[in-house]
């Protein structure tokens, strides 16, 4: 049995194929590895069972799950009862933007092999599951910097041991 | 662009990076798992290297492999590590890996405090960034406690891009530590007016998810929120207010009228659907809360409008969002939303499933009496051409949920309804035959007018046998045949033809159903059979009866060798009844009566919470001691059990006087077994009685003629609603007419009170068919009227619940920059009292006890240690003498305890061994590791005898726990106690040793115990008990060997340890006192000392090496450590610390 998590606005959110693989994950409560993998595994299931004209939203246990798909990728959310599923809509959306800004025209592919990256940005836009920022410039900015420190760092980088 | 050049520069680098092994693992299809537990296995060599860069690159591939299901939680040190580094490429994959895959139960996030609290001081922003990213992800009560105050700093940041991150993490701390809520809100409020409107939101985002967990206290906020509401532009933090708005209007009803405008202005102007949605449910919402005071400005006209263009959007989404507003419309204006019943019922017809089901539950509020026929018709049609059966199943549910919601309300026709419940069973592969049976058997027992239909269509059912049970592998349906077989037997007065419907149940082909459903089909084979003798009762004919006792003779043997046992037993004993009777019938007895007899009494539904409503009766404590004097606080206002009972017996069933003793005891048996297959329970009680004498007066048959009772086979529904249609008609003529009688007879209706007459008045208008009598469900007398509804204590967010505008006490304010700044303890003179933490978090406050009674242990030693003394142990200790001297040593800090016992501030420590009984012995122990057996721990405990009395038969046991188990001797169970070999007179002390075996050494243990024993006083003797807990600390675990430096420097190169740090701030010992301690708590040894620095070492039980290098500056200690066991490594430490904190 699951204990119920303190609810958020955001609880979840996964990033999956059409082949169920998962491409992405960020749990917004502190949930254990198994329970993890059972929600995300029952949810894919849900999720890919629907048939392509279904609207975004479903009950699930008593959370709600947004998701969306773009391409070959699933998006999705888990909501609280009282959230609002267009917003949540709207951040999908809003995170797809950054990350075609950012890859330039992203593909699934894109996520796979850079994964870290894909997390650096969702974490510059969501933080604990609420959206901090709601610019897209400002999110680009902030990571491109970071990036640049990176890149500095690593260029004058000595390798040192403890 | 800057993504390829740092791509560029790791492929250089390393052998084989993320990209590399994603690609492997993509090429490796077939046999992944294999291919992964190879990159395992070179990411586990990567990570013994010494070589930040490598680590970060085998943790960054980690984080990938954990994605994909792995698990990676042994390596949580490593990722310790790489969060550590200097360099902001590695502290980010770092922290990336701790926040996916940290949480409450990782044990290292112990350690990470002072390295966040770093991070979040750094200069550089993006750090500072990363740390509360991940933060957020993991943030502990600990973490949260001893982080609140820099995160609050952080608040004030001058740049926004933190300050926005800190006000967010905010909620996360809250969340974890609610103390912090109160010191820190006042800052929090001041964000609401930050010039960066990113923090702005994010204040807004913050105090609204509080105030919706308890809007009570953030009333006062309103005015400041709706300022902002009709200022901001922003939709998101629009939507977030509006939110707030929702959760405070129910505490509030006239901010509901003020809000009305502003949400309506914007309904009409926004052309964002979220914002418009968000607007709409609020509107909603504060109309259910206007509902109830009764000052509702208008109905939601305008947002059931704007719902309708929702609803018919072609975008899906919208489409569905409109529906479940409109359900949430309908609990308060169920009238605004009947009108678009059209829509509703186009939107079955959607190709959308969800849709669908979200119309199906718009619909159960629609009805009403007059539509009722028309929408269920309207859903058989979906059943009939619904593909799927989980959708059809639905449709099923919820024409039954319609049809019977609130003790069927709606339904004006029965007949009509049977019909439906039979049309239903044709359904094949249904799941749901146990609830269509339940209806049935429900419908037939309460409504009393019905049965004689009921009866009809159920022995038409059981007639089609064949229909039902041939149809295959889903037997659910059969459920079914089960009320039918019941409703034919019961009321079986009903029957057209008695005969052919038992002919029908003893049919060979019954005994393919399942088990419960053949034993009632023969039980109620037998009432049919006492229904056919007493019909023939007094007829010169008595083929019939013999021709079915006949039948039953033939019949029954097949069923008494069924394999179910209750099948079986009921045939059997119904065989040789029926063969009794036979043999009667041929001597010519009349015995229809007596078997009759068999079966009387009538069967009335029980409410479900009946029992647990009865109400306790005056003057009896459940809770109360038989023996002892009852408790005073009993309510005066219930009455006195005498009339409880007189009333029972009043009501109590005639009994058939005469019948004997035996036959009376044989009734009761078949009334049991009767009962337990029965979904009904039998209780005699005054409402059935009343019941069934008023049912006589209603005119049931004058208005049952416009509807023929018997439709030959199967009914279909359709033909009740054409002739209801009729009826109807018909009736709206007469109306005029019939005006006088008809007042009668509602006047009589109410009067029985059976009936909600809460529908509008149209609806009253529609008489029901006959006149149906729902026999209520039986209730006992002064039944508790309704539940309590309690508040679930388990609400994570009732701690948030605090007054916010009460000044701030100092006893609140956040704890600064300490790693344990709860456990205040005075000085050494008074060691042992602790003072009491005002305020501590529930949860945290068995662990702080722990460590206060920890902490009192530790110190107990090694305060009255002379220096000279350590130093010895720390030079080169044997383990003997050492164990001596601190024998001794305990002896004399147990008198120190003593005296403290005496000082009297024990609150909180009740739990806690010695020292609660005052004459009581205080054991003192002392736990080593045995080396020759590397899983054996030897505590000796000293037992002294503080007291004045003889002390004897003292009997030792603990609770074992998986890991740790005390050694009994063979034979002796697994909870038995030892029995202390020595007896102790008054003033006496003696020491006895208990072996324990303790499997995994690498974390501490704690275990509970008792001792017993007998106080042997001059003129008596009484039985004792104390309870104390053992704690096994990792450091007891470890044993003091020497070790020379050349071999603890090979020791340091090999591969096998991993490193970890520890830094301890402010101590003022001397150096030399500092490493004597470490020495003496903690079983090290000194390898070599050179000036402020020194190497320690030692082995555990087990054979792990422990190496320490310790240095010592300006009042900070640094402990480097190496371990080839990270968790033991991480415990000692941990450990050591407190050690340090303590003093």
């Amino acid at each position: 049995i699951i204990c119920c998590p303190p609810p958020l606005q955001m609880q979840f959110m996964l990033l999956f194929s059409r082949q169920g693989k998962l491409r992405l994950q960020k749990w917004y409560v502190p949930l254990s590895d198994k329970e993890k993998k059972k929600i995300t595994r029952e949810l894919v299931q849900t999720v890919l069972a629907r048939k392509p004209k279904m609207c975004s939203f479903l009950e699930w246990r008593d959370l709600k799950i947004v998701y969306k798909r773009y391409a070959s990728l699933y998006f999705c959310c888990a909501i609280e009862d009282q959230d609002n599923e267009l917003i949540t809509l709207e951040i999908i959306h809003r995170y797809v933007e950054l990350l075609d800004k950012y890859f330039g025209s992203v593909c699934e592919l894109d996520i796979i092999f850079n994964f870290e990256k894909a997390y650096f940005i969702l974490d510059e836009f969501l933080l604990g599951g609420e959206a901090q920022e709601t610019s897209k410039k400002n999110v680009l900015k902030a990571i491109e910097q970071a990036d640049l420190l990176q890149e500095v760092r690593l260029g004058g980088g000595d390798l040192h041991g403890i | 662009m800057a993504l390829k050049m740092v791509k560029g520069s790791i492929d250089r680098i390393f052998d084989k990076n993320l990209q590399d092994l994603v690609r492997g693992v993509r090429s490796h299809r077939e046999d992944e798992a294999k291919y992964i537990s190879s990159c395992i296995d070179e990411i586990k060599q990567e990570l013994k290297q010494d070589n930040i860069a490598v680590k970060a690159n085998a943790v960054c591939k980690l984080t990938y492999l954990q994605m994909l299901g792995y698990d990676i939680s042994w390596a949580a040190f490593n990722i310790v590590e790489v969060m550590s580094s200097s360099k902001f490429t590695y502290k980010r994959i770092g922290y990336l890996a701790a926040s996916q895959c940290f949480h409450d139960g990782t044990d290292v996030i112990m350690l990470t405090t002072n390295q966040i609290r770093k991070d979040l001081s750094s200069p550089n922003q993006y750090d500072t960034g990363v740390a509360l990213t991940g933060l957020s992800c993991f943030v502990t009560p600990d973490l949260a406690r001893d982080l609140a105050n820099d995160i609050m700093t952080l608040m004030s940041h001058t740049k926004p891009y933190i300050r926005k991150k800190a006000v967010l993490i905010m909620y996360k701390v809250f969340l974890k530590y609610p103390e912090s809520l109160r010191p820190a809100f006042p800052r929090l409020k001041e964000k609401l007016d930050d010039p960066d409107p990113g923090v702005q939101s994010a204040a807004v985002n913050v105090i609204c998810e509080l105030a919706r967990r308890n809007p009570r206290n953030y009333l006062s906020l309103a005015p400041l929120f709706f300022k902002l509401m009709t200022s901001s532009t922003n939709n998101w933090v629009l939507i977030k207010i509006i939110k707030l708005f929702g959760a405070l209007t129910p505490l509030e009803p006239r901010l509901g009228k003020k809000l009305i405008e502003p949400l309506t202005n914007l309904i009409h102007s926004t052309s964002a659907m979220s914002l418009l949605y968000e607007c709409v449910n609020t509107v909603i919402a504060d109309c259910c809360v206007c509902v109830k005071t009764d000052t509702c400005p208008r109905p939601p006209q305008l947002c059931v409008q704007k719902l309708r263009i929702l609803i018919e959007d072609s975008d899906q989404n919208l489409k569905y969002l409109g529906l479940l507003a409109m359900s949430k419309i309908l609990k308060t204006h169920p009238k605004s939303v009947q009108s678009h019943k059209d829509l509703v019922l186009q939107c079955l017809d959607d190709k959308d499933e969800s849709i669908r089901l979200r119309a199906l539950d718009l619909l159960y509020g629609m009805v009403s009496k007059k539509n009722l026929m028309e929408i269920v018709k309207k859903l058989m049609v979906h059943v009939d051409k619904a593909e799927g059966t989980t959708y059809r199943d639905e449709l099923l549910t919820k024409i039954i949920d319609i049809c019977s919601q609130s003790n069927y309300q709606y339904i004006t026709n029965f007949e009509w309804y049977i019909s439906i419940l039979v049309e239903l069973t044709r359904l094949e592969g249904t799941r749901h035959g146990h609830l269509i049976a339940s209806q049935m058997l429900d419908v037939a027992v309460r409504v009393k007018a019905i049965r004689g239909f009921a009866v009809v269509q159920m022995a038409t059912l059981l007639d089609n046998t064949t229909l039902l049970a041939g149809s295959g592998q889903h037997k659910s349906i059969c459920e079914v045949l089960y009320a039918a077989a019941w409703i034919c037997g019961e009321f079986s007065e009903h029957l057209e033809d008695p005969v052919h419907t038992l002919e029908a149940m003893l049919r060979p082909k019954v005994a393919t159903l399942p088990g419960h459903i053949q034993a009632i089909y023969i039980q109620n084979a037998a009432k049919l059979f006492a229904a056919v003798l007493n019909g023939q009762q007094g007829t010169p004919d008595c083929q019939t009866m013999q021709e079915s006792s006949q039948l039953l003779i033939d019949r029954l043997p097949l069923f008494v060798q069924s394999a179910d046992l209750e099948v079986q037993e009921r045939a059997s004993c119904i065989l040789q009844l029926v063969k009794f009777i036979q043999k009667l019938q041929h001597k010519e007895v009349e015995v229809g009566e007596e078997v009759t007899a068999l079966f009387a009494g009538e069967l009335n539904p029980v409410a479900p919470k009946a029992q647990k409503k009865v109400p306790v009766p005056d003057g009896l404590d459940l809770d109360a001691w038989i023996n002892e004097p009852p408790s005073e606080s009993e309510s005066e206002d219930e009455k006195p059990v005498a009339v409880f009972a007189e009333e029972e017996l009043r009501h109590a069933r005639p009994h058939h006087t005469e019948v004997d003793e035996k036959e009376l005891a044989r009734r009761r048996e078949a009334r049991k077994q009767e009962q337990a297959n029965n979904p009904f329970y039998i209780k005699a009680s005054p409402t059935s009685q009343k019941d069934s004498t008023g049912v006589e007066h209603i005119p049931v048959v004058q208005i049952d003629l416009s509807v023929p009772l018997k439709v030959p086979g199967m009914s279909t529904s359709d033909k009740y609603l054409k002739l209801e249609e009729e009826r109807r008609q018909r009736e709206r003529k007469e109306r005029g007419k019939k005006e006088k009688k008809k007042k009668k007879k509602r006047e009589k209706r109410s009067g029985m009170g059976r009936r909600h007459d809460s529908g509008p008045e149209s609806e009253e208008d529609i008489a029901p068919a006959h006149m149906v009598d729902i026999v209520t469900e039986e209730m006992p007398e002064n039944a508790l009227s309704s539940d309590d509804d309690e508040k679930d204590p388990n609400d994570p967010y009732r701690a948030l619940d605090v007054d916010l505008d009460k000044p701030l006490a100092d006893s609140e304010k956040l704890p600064v920059r300490a790693h344990r700044p709860t456990n205040i303890l005075k000085s050494p003179a008074d060691d042992g009292e602790v003072q009491e933490v005002p305020k501590e978090p529930k949860k945290k406050s068995k662990k702080e006890k722990r460590d206060k009674e920890e902490e009192r242990k530790v110190r107990l030693l090694w305060l009255r240690c002379p220096n000279g003394e350590i130093q010895c142990t720390c030079t080169k200790s044997s383990k003997h003498k050492k164990k001596k001297q601190k024998k001794d040593k305990e002896k004399e800090e147990k008198k120190r305890k003593k005296q403290h016992g005496h000082s009297g501030d024990r609150e909180g420590e009740e739990s806690v061994q010695n020292g609660t009984l005052e004459e009581e012995p205080l054991p003192v122990c002392d736990i080593q590791g045995n080396l020759q057996n590397g899983s054996q721990v030897v505590v000796s405990i000293i037992f002294e005898n503080k007291s004045t009395s003889f002390l004897k038969s003292m009997e030792f046991n603990v609770l074992d726990s998986l890991n740790s188990k005390l050694q009994r001797p063979e034979g002796s169970g697994p909870h038995d106690g030892l029995t202390v070999p020595f007896q102790l007179p008054p003033g006496v002390s003696n020491e006895a040793r208990f072996i324990f075996s303790v499997q995994s050494i690498v974390m501490p243990q704690r275990l509970k115990g008792t001792l017993t024993f007998i106080v042997k006083a001059d003129d008596s003797s009484t039985h004792e008990k104390l309870d104390f807990k053992l704690h096994f600390t990792c450091s007891s675990y470890l044993i003091t060997t020497p070790c020379y430096s050349d071999t603890f420097a090979k020791l340091l190169e090999s591969a096998d340890l991993k490193g970890t740090s520890v830094r301890l701030q402010e101590v003022s010992l001397p150096f030399h006192h500092l490493l004597a301690k470490i020495c003496f708590h903690h079983h090290f040894s000194v390898v070599e000392r050179i000036d402020s620095c020194a190497s320690l070492y030692s082995r555990s039980i087990q054979g792990h090496h422990v190496c320490l290098l310790v240095k010592y500056a300006h009042q900070t200690v640094t402990i480097d450590a190496k371990c080839d066991e990270s968790s033991l490594l991480g415990n000692v430490l941990e450990e050591i610390k407190k050690t340090f904190s303590q003093s």
